[in-house]
């Protein structure tokens, strides 16, 4: 089995929940498999980073240089490149970053990308098959993928469960000296921060969020009056943002706020990957739909079958009797 | 006959014979007049093409009914009334006027057959009649200056305020009101002083009081106030028909030929172009209004003849709610764009080049704001035509690919599915499969029957509104009719589609609809939505008759073959909601009614906007779509007004109406003591 | 600018539930309509737009069977002005390099200052656009939701965690992949399809585009699909049943137990 790669996508000093996950899908490819972690940057991050990950990795190669102050996908693929063995298994995350990297590394290294996986159900041979969704989600699908000459797996997020047993204690290698060449035609400028709604669903415990299923700009006032009610505050998913009937800053969703609440109704919502993987801290879920075949039944703790126009209203005036 | 003043046509002035500005006055003012006249011509011959000069007798009808008759002016009594007065006042007057403007030239000009009696009678009544106006214009102007009803309001959004210029007016026909008394007044007075004949003047009338009032004034005060008075009258006589071009009086020209050309038909859309078939439609090269001149002729006098009353917008849903329309600026915006491309000033100035109305003067939202309800054009007291000129800025903004995302997922699907939603073909008559045991529909595509019942997509597929398809086919069967639907081969009727601009894709729906009816065999057709019942009555051709289903219990009731049971003292109070394509658009108020009736013992109130003042719900078909910026959704104020009215049971007869009514009682609140339901529900569940 | 963009006819999601056939091998596809993928559409009118501020050219390309055709004439009906379809026996099952080596190949025979492609498609992999762009040796960004034109470099934004964006400088010729979002495209009816509907699509194939077959289609392909399934139900949700009433009450004292309500 050839050597297996994770990249860890980090922020300010600290390893995505995804440095986790990834280590537990490459014991999915090859249960003893060690696994390398790479860690690019530049800054006291990337050591204390490194350092962190080195409890769950094997070996950490390490890349703290000012040319990677910013971890543009274009300027990693290279240094990857330049260090990786032709033959190897580079585990990303299917976050926005890795979708920059992911398909472009796999044609330089000349290896197979599997892309947004699910699910790993084992290699047979140079075969690795794996689960991937289809039609946003609505199918499944068994993939298998020939990793002769290595592959490039772009991960799911939240996919698989993080190995937390931080038994590894792996060394830490700085290989800055080898990165090479990293010249690219793409610079990174600047990052514009979403506008700052009135106010903070990250920080609420309670979510009262809606989906498509409120059909209209004013019943948002029904689950306002909830919220109202509970003390909790009106988050929601993309295609109300789409809308433009609630603020870009309430989304909950991979493109939209990570929350960690402790209760989250999900009100009329389907319950797509994108706005479950906004969702942290497994909070207790309770899902309002009229649709008894919606995802969102699957990974709630309690669903009711109901249309919220006439439930929230219901619900509403319970609480304020109580 | 010997008078005690010279007249005009004699007069000197520091030795000038004042008949040169008799003949010169005249002369300048029907020159100035026929150059202004023919600039205004000229959008007219570069527009589009209308069709207009079909059914002569019915036109003329109109003519007398809605022009001399004033027919639709009592609407806004005080204002109506008013007008009237003045209408009336001028179309007397003008005589007069047109006999001084000789009598300044031939002293002892008589207008033809005015010799006699008739003349007398005449006199006595233009007396009177000025005086008429004279107050009328006192009371307009006080209305205008002090009272300023709010729809003369105009939003700055719109440009400034229009009171001048309708003060200015109303001093111009005053003076015009004032100088011919003083004329006739001043001649009247001299005579009875020097003891000639003395013309009689109509008692307390205002040439009686001036003559009253100068009685004992010198004769050559008189003479002087006489002429004065005169080419007073003269000048601003000229002057003013050569203002009324320039503004919103233009009216008082152009309303006879509007009113003439108006539109007939109801119901209908106007094609595309006027003389090209259905079938040559792909042929043209642009569609629809982006240019002034893609607006017909007709059109563009709408714009000259709007007098500015803001009828249109009072009664405009859409207005009202502070959604970005109001169809009175649609033709003031219109008519400004006119005068400004077609400069009279200076002589000379080439016309301009026109750019695209979206996005200069009109908007994208004003547009796709109206849900064609029709109330401004049943209100405009000239029949200035508003849904015909949004359809085709629709058509045009189609054409360019301007329509907002939340209407185009609708369209894509009607276009794949022939359904707004995307819901699948197989799936139309799902509804069919909770239809009670005895109640019986058949499917067309398998066996014949003697009627089709044409469902329409939103009660094929909404899960509320399929109870309306299934209290239609109870009543249908109950009433012993032998009826099919037409499944999975019905597509949209496409109201909606047309009105919204899309006209292929409504020419595809009608295609298909047309040929699924006519395979089907079917002799007649029902629908309990009244924008299908429209679409198909009025926007297809060759099919089979068209009834609504309240037409079909009226009918059924009448005969016995429907037997009802008492409301049994339910002690709910009913009012029956008009809905825009039953009501406005095909004049059915009283089948619905008679329906309601037909339960002894229902109470039934009115509310006050009722049959043709029905207000909008929200709009029906893609409007449901559309998300529009307002202050507030209609059907909350039609809740509302239902609630003032005393109900608490809103019964209406379109699926669409019915969404908007249930959707506005919760958001007024109203739940539980407000309820909406369809005239096909309430008819099946008293059913006996 | 001559701008390509890479588009894709797929089942439309939106009007489509979406069920497994019998055996597995395939979705259901009776009853199925098709239209362009949606992030493709943003593509192209951002292309259009690009083109009507500087100038230049828009080309609809797209690896399909001869019913592709209908979506390089929508785009086309938007203001695209050249389609191209490649379409070879030898091309049908490529995975995602399969056509990005199609792609690439056509780029060869062109010359495009940029090329887009949506962010992804139907089988959600968002892959191609990278591919593309190293297989070119351009620079690649993608989720693209901005694009500014400086001279020969653009200024693009990423969507990227947290409703950000990032910014970036980026190298003319490249390769973006657009985000839903990035513009409203323009609608197209009827009458625009049947406008561009006698207007020649040219074809390539294998031959034309002179790429190796077997390194193509099923057989150049190292990645494949096995089957289609729908995925066991996890243990879910337990279901509140009863009269409102009693829901209510049930889920009033669940929350109090979780801490939802004081």
């Amino acid at each position: 089995m050839a050597d297996i790669y994770a990249y860890i996508t980090h922020t300010a000093g600290v390893a995505d929940d995804s440095a986790l996950e990834l280590v537990a899908a490459a014991k999915k490819i090859d249960a003893n498999a060690a696994v390398t972690a790479i860690v690019i940057g530049s800054g006291a991050d990337v050591d204390k980073v490194a350092d962190a990950v080195a409890a769950s990795y094997a070996k950490v190669l390490k890349f703290n240089l000012d040319a990677l102050a910013y971890p543009n996908a274009e300027v990693v693929r290279k240094l990857l490149v330049n260090v990786l063995s032709a033959d190897a298994i580079v585990l990303v995350s299917n976050d926005t970053f890795g979708m920059d990297l992911g398909p472009g590394l796999s044609i330089k290294l000349d290896s197979t990308f599997v892309a947004d996986v699910v699910g790993i159900e084992g290699v047979d041979g140079t075969a690795l098959k794996v689960i991937r969704q289809e039609y946003s989600g609505m199918v499944s699908t068994h993939v298998t993928a020939d990793i002769t000459n290595g592959a490039v797996i772009n991960l799911r997020p939240g996919a698989f469960a993080p190995d937390e047993s931080q038994s590894a204690g792996g060394s830490v290698e700085d290989r800055s000296g080898d990165a090479g060449d990293l010249t690219v035609k793409r610079t990174f400028l600047e990052v514009v921060e979403a506008e700052v709604g009135d106010v903070d669903i990250t920080k609420s415990d309670v979510l009262v969020s809606v989906g498509r299923g409120i059909e209209d700009e004013e019943n948002i006032e029904v689950a306002q009056e909830l919220a109202d009610a509970m003390g909790a505050v009106v988050s929601c998913s993309r295609p109300i943002v789409d809308a433009k009937w609630l603020e870009k800053s309430r989304q909950v969703g991979t493109s939209g706020q990570t929350v960690k609440p402790k209760v989250y109704l999900a009100c009329g919502i389907s319950g797509s990957f994108q706005h479950m993987g906004g969702i942290k801290g497994a909070p207790f879920i309770v899902a309002i739909n009229k649709n008894v075949k919606a995802p969102i039944f699957q990974v709630a703790d309690v669903g009711i079958e109901a249309d919220i126009l006439d439930f929230l209203p219901e619900l509403t005036d319970a609480i304020k009797e109580s | 006959m010997e008078n005690a003043l010279i007249a005009p046509a004699k007069y000197f002035f520091l030795f000038m014979p004042t008949v040169i500005f008799s003949i010169l006055i005249p002369l300048m003012g029907v020159a100035v007049f026929a150059y202004i006249m023919a600039i205004r011509m000229a959008p007219l011959v570069k527009a589009a093409p209308d069709s207009r000069a079909d059914r002569i007798p019915q036109r003329i009808y109109n003519v007398v009914k809605v022009w001399l008759g004033q027919y639709r002016q009592p609407r806004y009594m005080l204002a109506g009334v008013v007008h009237i007065v003045i209408f009336a006042g001028f179309l007397i007057l003008s005589i007069r006027s047109c006999s001084l403007v000789v009598m300044g030239i031939f002293e002892n000009f008589v207008m033809p057959g005015f010799g006699g009696l008739l003349g007398d009678m005449y006199n006595f009544l233009k007396d009177y009649a000025a005086t008429a106006v004279l107050i009328a214009c006192a009371i307009a102007a006080f209305r205008r200056a002090v009272v300023k009803p709010a729809r003369y309001a105009v939003p700055t959004k719109y440009g400034k305020d229009h009171t001048v210029e309708a003060l200015f007016v109303l001093g111009l026909i005053s003076t015009l009101m004032i100088s011919e008394s003083l004329f006739e007044a001043s001649s009247v007075a001299a005579n009875t002083q020097v003891g000639l004949h003395a013309e009689f003047l109509a008692p307390l009338s205002l040439a009686w009081l001036f003559k009253q009032g100068l009685l004992s004034t010198s004769v050559d005060t008189l003479q002087t106030l006489h002429i004065a008075a005169y080419y007073i009258h003269d000048l601003t006589f000229f002057f003013f028909l050569c203002f009324l071009p320039l503004g919103k009086h233009f009216h008082v020209i152009t309303s006879l030929f509007n009113v003439f050309f108006m539109r007939i038909d109801k119901g209908t859309i106007k094609p595309v172009q006027h003389g090209i078939k259905d079938e040559e439609l792909d042929d043209l090269e642009s569609f629809g209004v982006k240019r002034l001149e893609d607006f017909t002729w007709k059109h563009i006098l709408d714009f000259y003849s709007c007098a500015d009353c803001g009828r249109c917008s009072d009664n405009c849903p859409a207005n009202t709610v502070g959604r970005p329309l109001s169809p009175r600026f649609i033709s003031i915006k219109g008519r400004d764009l006119v005068f400004k491309n077609y400069p009279i000033y200076p002589y000379g100035t080439p016309f301009k080049k026109s750019e695209d109305l979206i996005g200069s003067i009109y908007d994208e939202d004003e547009i796709w704001s109206c849900t064609t309800c029709g109330a401004c054009e049943q209100e405009c007291p000239i029949g200035i035509e508003y849904i015909d000129k949004i359809v085709d800025l629709r058509r045009g903004m189609v054409d360019e690919g301007m329509v907002p995302q939340s209407l185009q997922k609708p369209l894509r699907a009607l276009e794949k599915r022939g359904n707004p939603w995307g819901k699948m073909e197989k799936k139309r008559a799902d509804w069919t499969k909770d239809l009670p045991e005895d109640v019986t529909v058949k499917d067309l595509a398998k066996e014949p029957a003697e009627a089709l019942y044409f469902v329409d997509s939103i009660t094929s597929y909404d899960d509320r509104m399929q109870a309306i398809g299934q209290a239609t086919t109870a009543i249908l069967s109950r009433a012993g009719a032998d009826v099919g639907i037409l499944g999975k081969q019905e597509k949209d009727s496409g109201n909606e589609i047309r009105r919204f601009g899309e006209e292929m894709l409504f020419q595809t729906m009608k295609e298909m609809n047309t040929d699924a009816i006519l395979n089907s065999g079917a002799k007649h057709i029902i629908t309990a939505d009244p924008h299908a019942y429209n679409a198909l009555k009025n926007d297809y051709q060759g099919l089979p008759p068209v009834e609504h289903i309240s037409q079909f219990i009226a009918r059924n009731v009448k005969s016995g073959a429907l037997r009802l049971t008492g409301a049994n003292g339910d002690s709910k109070v009913y009012t029956y909601h008009d809905p825009c394509y039953l009501g406005r658009h095909n004049d059915v108020y009283d089948d619905p009614r008679a329906a309601l009736d037909a339960i002894a013992g229902l109470k039934r109130v009115e509310m006050e906007r009722c049959r043709d003042r029905s207000f909008c719900c929200g709009g029906g078909g893609l409007m449901l779509f559309y998300e529009p910026e307002e202050d507030q959704r209609m059907g909350v104020l039609r809740v509302e007004m239902a609630a003032a009215a005393g109900a608490n049971v809103i019964v209406t007869a379109c699926p669409f109406c019915l969404v908007n009514m249930e959707d506005a009682i919760k958001v007024a609140g109203l739940e539980g003591k407000m309820e909406a339901i369809d005239l096909a529900e309430l008819i099946a569940k008293h059913m006996a | 600018m001559e701008i390509l963009v890479c588009v894709k006819r797929v089942p439309d999601t939106a009007e489509n539930e979406i069920e497994v056939n019998r055996d597995g091998s395939d979705i259901e596809r009776d009853d199925l309509v098709y239209s362009v993928n949606e992030w493709d559409n943003y593509a192209v009118e951002e292309a259009i737009l690009i083109r009507d501020k500087v100038g230049g050219s828009v080309t609809v390309i797209t690896v399909g069977d001869d019913e592709s055709e209908e979506v390089l004439r929508r785009e086309m009906a938007m203001g695209a002005d050249n389609g191209l379809l490649l379409c070879d026996d030898a091309f049908e099952g490529s995975d995602g390099k399969g056509v990005a080596s199609l792609l690439k190949a056509a780029v060869d025979k062109g010359k495009y200052d940029l090329i887009l492609t949506g962010a992804q498609a139907d089988g959600g992999a968002a892959q191609v656009g990278g591919m593309l762009a190293a297989m070119l040796d351009y620079p690649y960004a993608s989720l693209v939701n901005k694009i500014e034109v400086d001279g020969d470099t653009l200024k693009v934004g990423r969507e990227i965690e947290g409703g950000n964006q990032e910014m970036n400088a980026i190298q003319l010729p490249c390769v973006l992949s657009i985000q839903t979002g990035i513009n409203e495209p323009r609608y197209v009816g009827i009458r625009g399809i049947r406008k561009v509907a006698s207007v020649e699509i040219p074809q390539q194939g294998a031959a034309d585009l002179g790429v190796d077959a077997a390194s193509v289609g099923a057989d150049g392909a190292r990645v494949k699909r096995l089957d289609y399934f729908v995925p066991e139900m996890g243990e879910g949700a337990e279901m509140l049943e009863g009269s409102t009433e009693e829901i209510v009450a049930k889920l009033i004292e669940l929350l109090k137990a979780k801490g939802g309500l004081k």
